[in-house]
């Protein structure tokens, strides 16, 4: 289960839609599965289909949370004409086994569907989301 | 002397856990030779058909070695390499 504050889930719902038609990506650092600070990434691809964190900015947020204890506890991005569940590309390149992959789509201007899923080995679980105040 | 290999999450299973190990050589290529006697299976993660895997950033110090010379860039004793999975999808 992911337990996220309403506060972090409005700011990347706002990059989301900012960054609309192109998907947007970012982390939410944190310490013992916390999610707490928000870090939104450049897209590098600038693609309403792919995304990429930039290498040199992901280099940079990796050492930072590297010297705060901080691991990425959510690593989010957007569908921008799909629905919010993980692509085969997405599920192809995840790499962080401890992460919550938080997936909104934007594709319905009034409303977004937010969702979050662990990706193992090739393996995609939804889980609940807990929004918190 | 040694160069220090900083190994993410995701390859820490290849080094008994171990989130920094230290091999030598003097190239990238040479380093992960280097780093798969000591630790088999590792090289496979990181080069396809001669090449870095594209979907996993290797840095020297603080710059991409994309930008320097791929798997020919020259390392020296007291370098960093840090290996980090690139964070991609579709």
């Amino acid at each position: 289960m992911l337990t996220i504050s309403q506060d972090l889930v409005d700011r990347i719902i706002a990059h989301a839609r900012a960054d609309h038609p192109d998907e947007a990506c970012g982390v939410i650092a944190g310490r013992g599965g916390v999610p707490e600070r928000f870090v939104p990434m450049e897209n590098a691809e600038r693609s309403p289909t792919f995304y990429r964190f930039d290498s040199m900015e992901q280099l940079r947020v990796w050492r930072e949370m590297d010297d705060r204890d901080e691991e990425p506890v959510v690593i989010y991005h957007s569908h921008t004409a799909t629905e919010a569940y993980p692509s085969r590309t997405d599920i192809s390149y995840a790499s962080e086994p401890d992460a919550h992959y938080v997936l909104v789509s934007t594709r319905d201007e009034q409303d977004v569907e937010f969702r979050s899923f662990r990706i193992v080995d090739g393996v995609v679980s939804e889980e609940e989301v807990r929004f918190i105040p | 002397m040694a160069i220090e290999v900083r190994i993410p999450t995701i390859l820490r299973n290849y080094t008994g856990g171990a989130k920094a190990v230290s091999a030598e050589g003097a190239t990238l290529d040479e380093l992960i030779s280097n780093l798969e006697s000591a630790h088999p299976g590792i090289k496979e993660r990181l080069v396809d058909q001669g090449n870095l895997r594209r979907f996993v950033n290797v840095y020297l110090n603080d710059e991409d070695v994309r930008f320097l010379g791929g798997l020919g860039t020259p390392v020296a004793d007291g370098d960093t390499v840090t290996v980090l999975p690139a964070v991609a999808g579709g």
